[in-house]
């Protein structure tokens, strides 16, 4: 019989041992070594049954199949543009699969432009980390205008909360257009006051995600902040 | 003569007072500061991210690159800035060191960069930097299978003394410095250099007192880098 060495929600170090015994499956970036389940980053347990899992809580964005991400052009050749989605690897956008259609010998400034700021979703990731995206789709497109912030990547699920709950009230409550991309890149549209109030209530969110009564408090927050 | 009394007043196994912080460097992807006594080491990881130019690239598993320096002013003598012979040696046994650690099978062609600077040096400086480092490396997000802790142990006179200082480095009878690297959960050795001489048995002594250290060192470390994600927990 197996034993569990930390507590849910509890903050691990890597190299840290988890539980003992071979009736502990580990899951996220954790690992088995022989009969122990060892941390192999930094990050947050979460058990669930018999399942450690492991949520690192830093790190760069981890690309997936079929994540809608905010990318910026950094580059083209005959064939496409490359965009920097802020993970390790630089990503490829190639004409083929983009929505406009694409004239053939055309200047590929007229459609996407060095640093333009693009929603995308990535639909092929090879062995050697080839990531290849797509604008065809619903509420994918060139971004104009409005801020971009930054949050870790991890904590991206509870900046949207349980079907987009939390970012579907902070829109509502701050007249911004707001998307959020699976790498961490918050597109905040609006005017200036309201976007300062969007940016201080995600940047809360990430500050306190593990905290419970989040939506609550965020909304106390904005309530604040709106009246002023 | 025999050695009756360490400069500091310290006992023969005592380290000097250690501190840890990470996220000192806020630009970089993980960072950390080691400090041990008079020494200072700042750590700076950058990565993973593509390495250039293109034939370094290695397509089965990412590349560790580390690059210690003492900054000119970390010793009373200027010390010329850049690298240097001494420099690039400890800079390669690092990164030996941290890469029996370190698992960048997830990052192909990538490289992850660890800037070790010792902004004050007064002995134990590849052991401060290489404390440092793995911090930071866990701080930027990298798979590792532990940490790592490192401290020097060696001989001064006729005693196995531990964490030496430059006084004793410099000792006029004769002494030993021996860096050693720890894996904290296993206990594998991955540094050890040793240039002077010890007796068999000494040797063996000192190791068990760098095991020892290097458990309260690992502490140290682990303090460090939960207290840096922590904070926003107990609100």
């Amino acid at each position: 019989m197996g034993e569990i060495k930390v507590k849910d929600k509890e903050i691990v170090v890597p190299g840290q041992e988890l539980a003992t015994g071979m009736d502990f499956l580990p899951g996220g970036a954790a690992f088995r070594e022989g009969e122990k389940i060892i941390a192999s980053q930094l990050g947050l347990i979460s058990v669930r049954g018999k399942v450690i899992r492991l949520i690192p809580l830093t790190g760069k964005y981890v690309p997936k199949v079929g994540d809608i991400i905010i990318g910026r052009i950094i580059d083209m050749n005959f064939n496409g543009w490359f965009v920097d989605i802020g993970c390790s690897y630089d990503a490829a956008l190639s004409i083929r699969s983009v929505q406009e259609y694409v004239e053939r010998d055309d200047d590929l400034t007229k459609y996407y432009s060095f640093n333009d700021i693009v929603v995308t979703k990535i639909t092929k990731i090879t062995r050697s980390k080839l990531i290849d995206l797509t604008t065809k789709g619903p509420g994918l497109m060139k971004l104009v205008g409005g801020n971009i912030i930054e949050v870790t990547p991890s904590k991206v699920p509870r900046v949207i909360g349980k079907q987009g709950s939390m970012i579907d009230m902070i829109k509502k409550m701050t007249n911004c257009r707001i998307t959020v991309g699976q790498n961490g890149r918050v597109w905040i549209q609006g005017d200036i006051k309201n976007t300062l109030i969007a940016t201080k209530a995600i940047r809360k969110i990430e500050r306190e995600s593990h905290t419970p009564g989040l939506t609550d408090k965020i909304k106390e927050l904005l309530e604040k902040e709106t009246k002023k | 003569m025999t050695y009756t009394k360490r400069p500091d007043g310290r006992k023969f196994d005592e380290p000097r007072k250690m501190e840890a912080k990470v996220g000192i460097i806020k630009r970089a992807d993980g960072s950390a500061m080691f400090k041990m006594g008079d020494t200072i080491a700042i750590a700076a990881v950058y990565g993973p991210r593509e390495l250039h130019p293109r034939f370094l690239q290695n397509p089965e598993r990412g590349t560790l690159r580390c690059v210690y320096d003492m900054l000119s002013f970390s010793v009373p003598d200027r010390k010329r800035p850049g690298p240097s012979r001494r420099g690039t040696e400890i800079s390669m046994v690092t990164e030996n060191s941290l890469l029996s650690v370190v698992n960048l099978d997830q990052f192909p062609n990538a490289v992850v960069d660890v800037f070790i600077n010792i902004t004050q040096a007064n002995a134990g400086t590849r052991c401060a930097g290489i404390n440092a480092a793995v911090m930071a490396l866990a701080d930027a997000g990298i798979p590792m299978r532990d940490l790592v802790s490192a401290i020097s142990v060696g001989k001064v006179g006729d005693k196995v003394v531990c964490d030496l200082d430059k006084d004793e480095e410099d000792y006029e009878e004769g002494s030993t410095d021996i860096p050693v690297a720890i894996v904290p959960r296993t206990g594998e050795v991955i540094l050890l250099q040793l240039d002077g001489s010890i007796k068999k048995e000494e040797l063996k002594e000192a190791l068990k007192m760098a095991k020892k250290t290097c458990d309260d060192i690992y502490k140290i470390q682990k303090k460090a880098l939960k207290k840096a994600y922590q904070e926003f927990q107990n609100e």
